[in-house]
């Protein structure tokens, strides 16, 4: 079709890296149509990124194009670098993932506001590129828009960075807007947030908006077609309806299985009687921090929080909320001003060392991001053995049989013990992390965000394999996550946090069924669920409403 | 910000007093006795002698010395040397000759170390890069005598283009070659900072917005790397400004430029612990002095450390 805004044909990009050619995306081809929203689904390496950035001639030096792209019928990659600036922010402007990040932190959110119109519209007095500004900013929802020009980015929330980026890349009407991956860095409720603003514009600005995404949450509630991408090439193209309908390739088949929902899991809990000792009691804590001026900031306040003996608890709550410091301080990482944590009924607080640390070794831990947490120079075996030459003193043959049994039990080759860290995947290593928690059979387990760092698919295998790992050792498990439908596949019990309080906890089906606190209502509502229909009727709602 | 600036200053006091103390004690721990050398080769009788050390309150433990000191100091007076010369006298004829060096050598680092610094930055891994990092190292790597001797030589004697020494040519021309010997071991560090910088800068995310923006490179590279690249360069430069301005012993000797480092070497081998003494304390102010301009200029330009 001639009358496409955008088309790639036959696009490769190829990366110089140390001498070697690492080819990045494969000869793929897609149009954006006038007015659509497309939206770019693919996991980490997939070249989604890259593909846009390259449509906008924004690719690194060491990258190298061929094929075609073209916009509005003109070859961009043809374009001199007057033409390319002509091109940008005028008629096809760009988001970015990490709004924050994406404003330069010395000037203020209305110098860049203002040197955007300025840049694109000469002609306009001062004061009219100051009222254009400001009515911008209202535009996109930030309140008192006059003041907040004289803001600089730090002074602003991330939720509140992506607006003013939004406005600025809305500011001289673009025909194509490109947000890549625009709400990864926000919190649920602040995503649909944006994404509501991201969606108006489109009637504002009667563009196209080409969208980038890892998200099939996302996808649902905002595209009209969908292109999957995966390793560089474009897996397949389909109408949002039919490709959550009828997936026709077997990678988007499992994409979609991967995206975590509810499996009804049983409730394993259920049978213990209350005479048992709970592996983990939280009563009353309450973790305060000395913040700047001597300010002080409550993270944990007054929360009670029970974990009965082979129990999974889902810990959720948005950034800030407090929920990895309650994790903290169970490990006796974060000072507990007030309350009292007992873990398989020993006090944490009061003790002698010796035995806050035979009462720590109990405690296994799985962490975020499992490169930052395993020692590169160490192989992997060691890693695992750590804990037990260290707590149990176990040594030699009986050590290395203990070490492939554990990577046996995480579902990795024993024969794998001398690997290193760099040799593994993400995936591989998280597993790692887990083998090592359970080598001194713990049974309490602290699990920080344990698969956020991970690709939806790799994610669904770990979360399997840890689920299996727990029924068969039967730990407790204290599983925080910003992601509700993660804690609704793995978790027994669930616990809502904000702003440091628990607001509502119960049985999962209660919690997440029958919600009855307002906050996890919202945070429900905001979670988008891989489903168009079920997107639209709850985007209906919220513009009624 | 008031708290802030509270503590700066206290910071500053205590400073100030411990590291003049400090100076001020090493000075008299000196081995050899100032007074006694006074005389030449006729030795002076015990009496003079005696009579001199009341008069410079030597006979006083060093605390009370130290505290009439800093009391004379705070109405500015800086004292006598042990020839009865007022040593805030002697200090402001050598000042403008230091101040004067300082300043050129520091501004030809400012346009020559940061100039290199944005090309090599600008234009990272090409031969552009990899010629400023090596002439840089290269040229700093020479002794600074083996530096002034052969431009003396060369731009002096041979090419006769500037004064061998002396200041009788008066800013700019006697100052030029001393000037640029000095400021060339400073033009590694602020060039291969500033590209560093750039480098960082240029790699970061909103830059890449920037671009996207549809802003010229003039306006992207001028306006805010420009901007965002020269926080931690100014820092350095300012700090750099200061030891300038106490670091000139070799290069005013060399050229016989008779500034205040030559004055410092020259009482620190006849003992002068007047003299030593109040040019560290002059020193020190401004060491005191830059930090406190750093500090400003950096929260001036980065909104990050004013709102702190």
């Amino acid at each position: 079709m001639s009358d496409d805004v955008l088309r790639f044909e036959d696009l490769t990009v190829d990366f110089q890296v140390g001498g070697t050619t690492h080819r990045a995306v494969d000869k793929v081809s897609f149009a954006v149509r006038p007015g659509e929203v497309l939206a770019v689904v693919g996991e980490s390496g997939s070249g989604k990124s890259v593909t846009s950035l390259a449509a906008l001639g924004l690719l690194p030096p060491n990258a190298s194009v061929g094929g075609r792209i073209s916009f509005a019928g003109e070859d961009v990659l043809a374009m001199s670098r007057a033409e390319l600036t002509a091109l940008r922010g005028r008629r096809v402007a760009m988001i970015f993932q990490d709004p924050v990040g994406a404003l330069d932190p010395v000037f203020s959110i209305g110098y860049q506001l203002i040197e955007m119109i300025r840049a694109h519209q000469p002609s306009l007095s001062r004061a009219e590129v100051r009222s254009r500004a400001i009515e911008l900013l209202e535009l996109v929802g930030i309140p008192e828009p006059e003041a907040r020009l004289r803001y600089y980015p730090h002074q602003l929330s991330g939720g509140q960075c992506q607006r003013v980026m939004i406005a600025i890349a809305v500011a001289c009407d673009p025909e194509l807007l490109i947000a890549d991956e625009p709400t990864t860095a926000l919190d649920v409720t602040v995503q649909q947030e944006v994404l509501d603003v991201l969606l108006a514009m489109r009637s504002k600005i009667s563009g196209s908006i080409l969208i980038i995404t890892h998200d099939m949450g996302v996808v649902a509630d905002v595209a009209d077609r969908v292109v999957v991408m995966r390793q560089g090439s474009v897996v397949e193209t389909a109408e949002v309806h039919d490709l959550f309908d009828r997936p026709s390739q077997p990678y988007t088949k499992a994409l979609l299985d991967a995206v975590p929902r509810s499996r009804g899991r049983d409730s394993t809990a259920s049978g213990v009687d209350g005479g048992v000792v709970p592996a983990l009691a939280i009563e009353s804590l309450v973790v305060e921090y000395r913040g700047r001026r001597g300010k002080i900031v409550r993270a944990v306040d007054d929360v009670n929080l029970e974990l009965k003996p082979g129990e999974i608890t889902g810990l959720v709550g948005e950034s800030g909320s407090g929920k990895s410091t309650i994790g903290k301080s169970v490990l006796g990482l974060a000072p507990i001003t007030a309350g009292q944590v007992r873990v398989a009924g020993q006090p944490m607080t009061a003790g002698t060392s010796a035995v806050l640390r035979e009462a720590r070794s109990r405690i296994g831990v799985v962490f975020q991001n499992p490169t930052g947490s395993l020692n590169p120079r160490a192989t992997i075996g060691q890693s695992i053995g750590e804990p037990l030459a260290v707590h149990r003193g176990v040594r030699g043959v009986e050590l290395r049989g203990r070490v492939e049994e554990l990577l046996e039990s995480v579902e990795l080759p024993s024969a794998w013990y001398g690997r290193y860290p760099h040799e593994l995947s993400g995936g591989q290593r998280q597993r790692v992390s887990i083998a090592r928690a359970i080598s001194l059979d713990p049974a309490l387990l602290i699990a920080d965000e344990p698969t956020s760092a991970l690709d939806v698919s790799v994610q669904a295998t770990v979360l399997e394999l840890f689920r299996s790992v727990q029924e068969r050792f039967d730990f407790a498990c204290l599983f925080i996550s910003h992601d509700l439908a993660v804690v609704d596949q793995v978790s027994d019990r669930v616990a809502v946090m904000s702003g440091g309080r628990i607001v509502e906890q119960g049985d999962r089906e209660a919690v997440l069924r029958a919600p009855q606190d307002p906050y996890t209502v919202r945070l429900l509502e905001a979670a988008p669920v891989p489903d168009p229909r079920e997107q639209t009727r709850r985007r209906g709602l919220r513009l009624a409403g | 910000m008031l708290r802030f600036t509270i503590r700066r200053v206290i910071e500053l006091v205590l400073v100030f007093f411990g590291v003049t103390f400090a100076i001020y004690a090493a000075v008299w721990a000196l081995p050899g006795d100032p007074i006694s050398s006074l005389g030449g080769d006729q030795p002076l009788s015990p009496q003079v002698v005696e009579r001199i050390r009341e008069l410079y309150h030597l006979n006083d433990p060093l605390w009370s010395q130290y505290f009439r000191y800093i009391g004379n100091l705070l109405t500015g007076d800086l004292g006598v040397d042990f020839r009865g010369r007022s040593v805030a006298e002697r200090l402001a004829t050598r000042w403008p000759v230091t101040i004067r060096l300082a300043v050129t050598a520091w501004i030809i680092q400012v346009v020559i170390g940061v100039g290199l610094g944005l090309l090599a930055g600008l234009r990272k891994n090409t031969w552009i890069d990899r010629g400023v990092l090596i002439m840089t190292i290269l040229v700093a790597s020479v002794p600074i005598f083996v530096m002034a001797v052969t431009a003396q030589l060369v731009f002096g004697v041979k090419l006769s283009l500037v004064p061998i020494a002396g200041v009788n040519d008066g800013w700019p021309l006697s100052y030029l070659l001393p000037a640029t010997v000095l400021a060339i071991y400073g033009l590694a560090a602020v060039a291969r900072l500033t590209r560093g910088s750039v480098v960082d800068t240029m790699s970061s995310d909103f830059v890449r917005a920037l671009w996207a923006k549809g802003l010229t490179r003039r306006r992207v590279i001028g306006i805010h790397v420009l901007r965002n690249s020269s926080i931690p360069v100014l820092t350095y430069l300012a700090i750099d400004l200061g030891a300038l301005l106490g670091g000139a012993v070799v290069t005013e000797g060399i050229f016989n430029l008779p500034g205040v480092g030559q004055l410092l070497f020259e009482s620190i081998r006849v003992h002068e612990g007047p003299t030593v003494v109040g040019i560290a304390t002059a020193l020190i102010l401004i060491f005191l002095l830059t930090s406190v301009v750093v500090d400003l200029l950096n929260s001036l330009l980065d909104p990050r450390i004013r709102h702190d």
